[in-house]
């Protein structure tokens, strides 16, 4: 019998590849590890609708009970891969067993980034990436002993999330943050202006531009308030970090596998050594070229479930001798209080941007353009539109600027391909 | 508990049981219904939960709400006037029975 593909990490990158290496024909047995003890679950109501009470636990699944054995996929939780031996083809494990592989792929993912400083460690101190880390903040918004003031250090997308689920949870919300505006990695500052104003007129307080020095607690070791860098003091019974992730690139890395930011992956996941793959968070992803579209980056560790999954989808196609490089463009989603918001395409491969409606109105797309060529768009509560920028964005829609800006003028017409010359 | 029958790609029909409260997407995916990929996972945001509505039932459902309503003008397959996203349909005892078609593309 075939030597199995061995999965580490049995998140959406993980599931994804299994799944799609079955759909693709792929015969050999699917070993899937994962660290953690729950079935694979959806990452994004975590810092959503699990916290705010909107969603419940047995509605996170991420695939039925009886997919994995119908798709002959030998799920295996609570079980932590500690060694890759890529001479001898085998995977070492915890309980200190091996498992031997005849393709290795590793989704392991990413951990949250610790906040370096004293009190870090107290009671009602939470980070937020598992499901575990998840329940603990439900559990401390919740109960008679509820928390009532939350500090959220990080105002990235999972702190902005958080917050506003807290708030909708009943709590008094602070967002921290160390540079001058929200998100500042993603958005241009109109956006993060925006996303600013948006936030304070929804009850939550920002704090920008401020560092943390120390979280202080009280007798009994539990967080009673951050200390800020311009000395003043945050009273406060919960702290969440959202201060960013690192890609779990440890296992790869000692074993001699190229990483930087990320392990290293060709457009099919392929890592530097044979018969080893990568996707997901952990993955840093060479993107498809895209000559009309100069000036952005030349490959990408992107967190997102679109990449995961169309990551995943790109090295699965190897396993079957059919390489399939990744060609989607990127995207991801965010919610936060009424706000949906939607992300298209690469922001760095604009020159330009356009805003389409009013944002005053909370519904609004802003769209990157260069030369007039469609590159990215940022959305507000216009799904809709993001679904049409997608397509715009893959087509190579050239549109000019004050079409784009007329919110009265239609865009589906530029989304019929046209041949390229 | 209410049936759902599902009509897939090739013709054939899935029927499971659903339990009341779940969405008829969360239903598909909890017994792995081919076709229906809520790439979002049931926020509303992504129209790849598409399905056509046995017009037997259309009335029984929840109108779509704007949001819907302009997602639906998204979708891979050509809308149809018994087009629905079906992350936004809950099931309840008054849908037993319900069929719905999964399109032929949902991305």
């Amino acid at each position: 019998m075939d030597k199995p593909l061995v999965i580490v990490g049995a998140s959406y990158a993980g599931v994804q590849l299994a799944a799609a290496a079955r759909e693709l024909g792929f015969d050999a047995p699917i070993v899937l590890l994962g660290d953690e003890t729950h079935a694979p679950y959806q990452r994004p109501p975590l810092s959503k609708g699990l916290l705010s009470g909107k969603t419940a636990v047995d509605q996170l699944a991420l695939r039925g009970p009886d997919f994995y054995t119908e798709q002959r996929i030998d799920l295996r939780l609570g079980v932590r891969a500690t060694a890759l031996d890529l001479a001898g083809r085998r995977v070492q494990l915890a309980d200190g067993s091996h498992q031997d592989y005849g393709w290795l792929a590793l989704a392991t993912g990413a951990r949250c980034r610790p906040l370096d400083v004293p009190g870090a460690n107290l009671h009602g101190v939470h980070q937020l990436r598992t499901l575990g880390d998840a329940l603990a903040v439900q559990q401390a918004v919740s109960g008679s002993s509820r928390a009532t003031r939350a500090c959220i250090v990080g105002g990235g997308f999972i702190g902005l999330e958080v917050a506003a689920a807290l708030t909708a949870a009943g709590a008094q919300v602070t967002v921290v943050e160390g540079q001058t505006r929200l998100l500042a990695r993603s958005f241009p500052q109109s956006m993060s202006d925006y996303v600013a104003a948006a936030h304070r007129q929804r009850r939550v307080a920002l704090e920008l531009g401020r560092g943390v020095e120390a979280l202080l607690g009280d007798a009994a070791g539990h967080v009673a308030s951050v200390l800020l860098d311009d000395g003043r003091l945050l009273a406060c019974d919960l702290v969440v970090l959202g201060i960013g992730v690192l890609p779990n690139v440890e296992l790869a890395e000692a074993a001699g596998i190229a990483c930087a930011g990320g392990i290293l992956v060709d457009a099919c996941g392929r890592t530097s050594a044979p018969n080893v793959l990568a996707a997901g968070d952990v993955a840093n992803m060479e993107l498809p070229p895209t000559p009309h579209l100069p000036g952005g980056p030349a490959r990408l560790r992107l967190e997102s479930i679109q990449a995961a999954n169309d990551g995943a989808r790109a090295a699965a196609s190897v396993l079957v001798g059919r390489p399939q490089p990744l060609t989607t463009v990127p995207w991801f989603w965010s919610e936060q209080h009424d706000l949906k918001l939607q992300m298209a395409g690469l922001p760095a491969h604009g020159d330009q941007t356009v805003l389409r409606g009013d944002m005053a109105s909370d519904r609004f797309t802003l769209y990157y353009l260069r030369n007039g060529l469609v590159a990215a768009a940022h959305s507000v509560n216009r799904p809709a539109e993001h679904m049409l920028a997608r397509k715009l964005i893959a087509v190579g829609a050239q549109i000019p600027a004050d079409l784009v800006a007329d919110p009265a003028s239609d865009l589906k017409p530029f989304s019929i391909p046209r041949p390229r010359g | 508990m209410p049936t759902i029958h599902y009509i897939l790609k090739d013709g054939s029909t899935r029927s499971v049981e659903a339990k009341p409260g779940a969405s008829v997407m969360e239903t598909a995916i909890h017994h792995n219904i081919r076709g229906i990929d809520a790439e979002c996972g049931g926020s509303c945001s992504c129209a790849t939960c598409h399905v056509y509505v046995d017009d037997a039932f259309l009335d029984k459902l929840v109108p779509p709400d704007e949001m819907e309503d302009e997602l639906l003008d998204g979708t891979a397959s050509e809308r149809a006037p018994n087009s629905r996203l079906s992350c936004q349909i809950t099931v309840t005892a008054a849908l037993d029975g319900l069929i719905v078609r999964v399109p032929q593309r949902q991305v």
